[in-house]
């Protein structure tokens, strides 16, 4: 049982990681063009990120 | 113009205006929407790009295929019609959209707020479950008190930060006295969280923490839908009222100058090139045309227009430039005060309650009732509160709305989805039920059933050395029923007659020299012939009798599906028009309509269809015009082509996007569809309330038990739902 002890800090710092990232990508909008990005990645002029 | 027509957005010319202010003071970057329908693909997006970064007023574009726009930053001085050529150019089709307009959409923060919410709650229902299922499994004593803790750790604070819109809800209904959906919701949480605690304290065996979260991730979800579904159809109906850029040219000192149609003031000169509209009511000054006022009116046959007469906003100058001085401006409009007309009749329409509401007037007294009986039965008989509490909490988490909450949205989002695709844009979130109840159909003429273009209709009356020289004149003019001629007479291979010194008199028509005689195409009374109440044109060659050309309006795309469509499933089909009586008659007879109104006032319409409301019907009303939004806000629900004026846009409850008519007859059965899916839906959570709510109230309900209820009923409604796409 001595392992709970790790295992569970761990899946609630997994949580937490998926959670932030989440709330970053849709800080960032990048949910304002889904279909447009899901295109640009067969572009060849790619950019260095989203811009603004 | 447009924005001061909607009431709701009335503050959005000044904002327009502060928003230009300082831009003139202070030369900073601005900002330019572009609307481009045409692209589709990585290729369009890289070109489109590539060809606005290259031009030299331009900062940084980007393009959001999503919504088939482009943002452009550029340099002060660039003007959106500087770069829509260089897109033509590229074979791009651009038109340019008013940016203040759009604001609402860019900055989407209850949106944003909302997914935010929903994903804190999924986040911690899918750790919370995890520690679940471990004391579902077989955790005890020390162990499974540590997993309730760490639930309620995690549980607390994203309950507190999640479902804070339910709380806000519920409490506004509740400061008034009333019940709605969210008193259950809340309560349900609420007691879940309290008697979980006080379980969790006494080490006792069952905890609701996953429940509540779970409850409310998925109350969350039906909220995320049903607010995008109406975000998508808020984004493009803003769009097309984008579209019109609210702007008119303004002579001062005899200089023309561009000003937002929000700074006109009464008693400003106003100058009105042909194909533009009024921006505001006033009187003509100088200039010689014709107006059509076939939006507000109805009426088709353009009228003659010169000094000295009144012209009202939302009319269309045709063929020579206007001045007019503005003799009422902005919410002083005969088109504003239209639009208040609206409003009231629209107030009306709210009394609608829609299935949810009728379902939560149900549901909520029933659920509460329910549950402080077994609390209330527990007490008396076990004369514990522990176990009477926890009774309770389990019967309000088991009834939880969750498929309550999710079965209208659900459908709704798919339904809406489905006629988008199809050309439809629903705005109003009960549009579509009251839809499916339409026994009556009720249609505008000008601009609805036809498509507001003239069509010659004696073409073969003509020989062809006549025809040749019309074809000369007409192509010398902008004017509708020009255009139609030369259309006309192209079609079947005329080549226009060589004419010497062909001039456009603005208002009459156009005149030329032809073989050493004097040749006229225009109005009856210049060119010498005699008035008829059909839409004519006359030709006269020297001094011959003048030949007489007559139009007809020519019939919207799909109009004759959508009728036929209509009759075949036994609904009545109205047609009132403000036009002459010939004219409708004419249109009746074409798509066997036994029922006609003609020239109908603005007020007469109204009142036929309040009148056809009183008899117990449900009127579907379809018009463009400003004649029409009284009717369009007095029927059950009323549809509008995107071509219509943006008043009648607004009154009405779904927006016809594309030119074809024949997706209206379907619409109506997608919302019966959708009705009855919604119906169906309410039974199956009903279903599974009946199953597990006599084991909560036996107090055989296991938190377990609660999760699968919860889960398998929302699922099974949102894949009934879903066979809607």
């Amino acid at each position: 049982m001595e392992v709970l002890a790790y295992l569970i800090p761990i899946s609630l710092l997994l949580g937490a990681v998926g959670l932030i990232a989440f709330i970053y990508t849709v800080r960032s909008n990048q949910y304002e063009d889904p279909e447009g990005d899901a295109r640009r990645i067969l572009s060849d002029e790619w950019d260095d990120k989203p811009k603004p | 113009m447009t924005a001061q027509v909607t009431p709701a957005r009335a503050a959005c010319p000044g904002c327009v205006a502060t928003a230009a202010e300082p831009a003139r003071l202070i030369p900073e970057d601005v900002q330019i929407a572009l609307s481009l329908p045409g692209i589709h693909c990585s290729a369009c997006i890289s070109t489109v790009e590539r060809e606005l970064n290259a031009h030299p007023g331009v900062e940084g574009a980007r393009v959001n295929l999503t919504l088939k726009r482009a943002m452009i930053k550029a340099k002060p001085d660039t003007r959106a019609a500087d770069l829509i050529p260089v897109l033509e150019r590229a074979g791009f089709e651009a038109h340019e959209l008013d940016p203040g307009a759009l604001s609402a959409t860019q900055s989407d923060k209850a949106g944003r707020d909302l997914l935010m919410r929903l994903a804190v709650a999924g986040f911690a229902s899918m750790n919370v479950m995890l520690l679940s299922v471990s004391v579902w499994s077989g955790a005890t004593d020390a162990t499974r008190d540590m997993f309730h803790w760490i639930s309620a750790a995690i549980a607390l604070p994203a309950i507190a930060f999640s479902a804070q819109p339910f709380f806000a809800n519920a409490w506004s209904a509740l400061r008034v006295r009333r019940l709605n959906m969210d008193v259950p919701i809340v309560l349900a949480i609420l007691l879940a969280l309290v008697t979980s605690l006080w379980e969790t304290a006494l080490s006792g065996e069952h905890a609701y923490f996953d429940a509540a979260l779970t409850l409310t991730f998925f109350l969350l979800a039906g909220r995320y839908l049903d607010y995008r579904t109406r975000a998508a159809a808020r984004s493009a109906a803003e769009e097309l009222t984008a579209l019109e850029v609210p702007r008119a040219i303004r002579l001062v000192d005899g200089s023309e100058q561009e000003v937002a149609v929000a700074n006109l003031r009464v008693g400003d000169l106003i100058l009105v090139r042909p194909g533009g509209r009024m921006p505001v009511d006033g009187e003509i000054t100088s200039g010689r045309s014709e107006l059509d006022r076939s939006l507000l009116t109805g009426e088709t046959l353009p009228i003659f227009a010169e000094a000295g007469l009144r012209v009202s906003a939302g009319e269309v100058n045709l063929t020579g430039p206007l001045t007019i001085r503005a003799t009422a401006v902005g919410e002083d409009t005969s088109l504003h005060r239209m639009a208040d007309l609206v409003a009231i009749a629209e107030s009306g329409r709210s009394r609608y309650t829609s299935l949810a509401d009728k379902a939560a007037k149900l549901y909520a007294p029933g659920v509460h009732i329910l549950s402080a009986l077994s609390f209330l039965g527990w007490y008396i008989y076990s004369g514990d509160i522990r176990t009477a509490l926890n009774i309770a909490a389990a019967v309000l988490i088991i009834t939880c709305p969750c498929a309550l909450g999710l079965a209208v949205p659900a459908v709704t989002t798919a339904a809406s989805g489905r006629l988008f695709r199809n050309g439809m844009l629903i705005k109003h979130a009960t549009a579509l039920e009251r839809l499916a109840e339409v026994d009556t159909v009720v249609f505008d003429k000008t601009g609805t059933l036809t498509s507001g273009t003239p069509e010659l209709t004696n073409l073969g009356d003509h020989s062809r050395a006549d025809l040749e020289v019309a074809l000369a004149l007409a192509e010398a003019s902008s004017h509708p029923l020009s255009i139609a001629l030369a259309k006309a007479a192209r079609g079947v291979g005329i080549k226009p007659a060589i004419l010497r010194d062909v001039v456009e008199v603005p208002g009459y028509g156009t005149e030329g020299m032809y073989q050493e005689q004097r040749v006229r195409l225009g109005r009856a009374a210049w060119v010498g012939g005699k008035d008829c109440e059909q839409t004519a044109a006359w030709l006269a060659i020297g001094s011959q009798t003048p030949l007489r050309f007559t139009f007809t309006d020519s019939l919207r795309a799909g109009a004759a599906e959508a009728i036929a469509a209509f009759r075949k499933a036994g609904k009545d089909v109205i047609l009132i028009s403000g036009d002459t009586h010939p004219a409708v008659q004419a249109l009746a007879d074409k798509l066997g309509i036994q029922n006609w109104i003609a020239q109908a006032l603005p007020q007469d319409k109204a009142a036929k269809v309040q009148d056809l409301s009183d008899q117990g019907r449900h009127v579907l009303m379809v018009g463009d015009g400003l004649n029409d939004t009284a009717a369009l806000a007095a029927a059950h629900v009323s549809i509008s082509p995107a071509s219509a004026l943006d008043a009648a846009r607004v009154a009405s409850d779904i927006v016809l996007l594309g030119n074809d008519l024949s997706p209206i007859a379907e619409a109506c059965e997608t919302a019966v569809k959708a009705t009855r899916r919604i119906r169906e839906n309410f039974r199956i959570a009903t279903v599974y309330n009946v199953i597990a709510v006599p084991l909560a109230v036996a107090g055989l309900a296991t938190p377990l038990i609660a999760a699968l209820a919860m889960s398998t009923s929302s699922i099974t409604v949102s894949l009934n739902a879903l066979r809607l796409r």
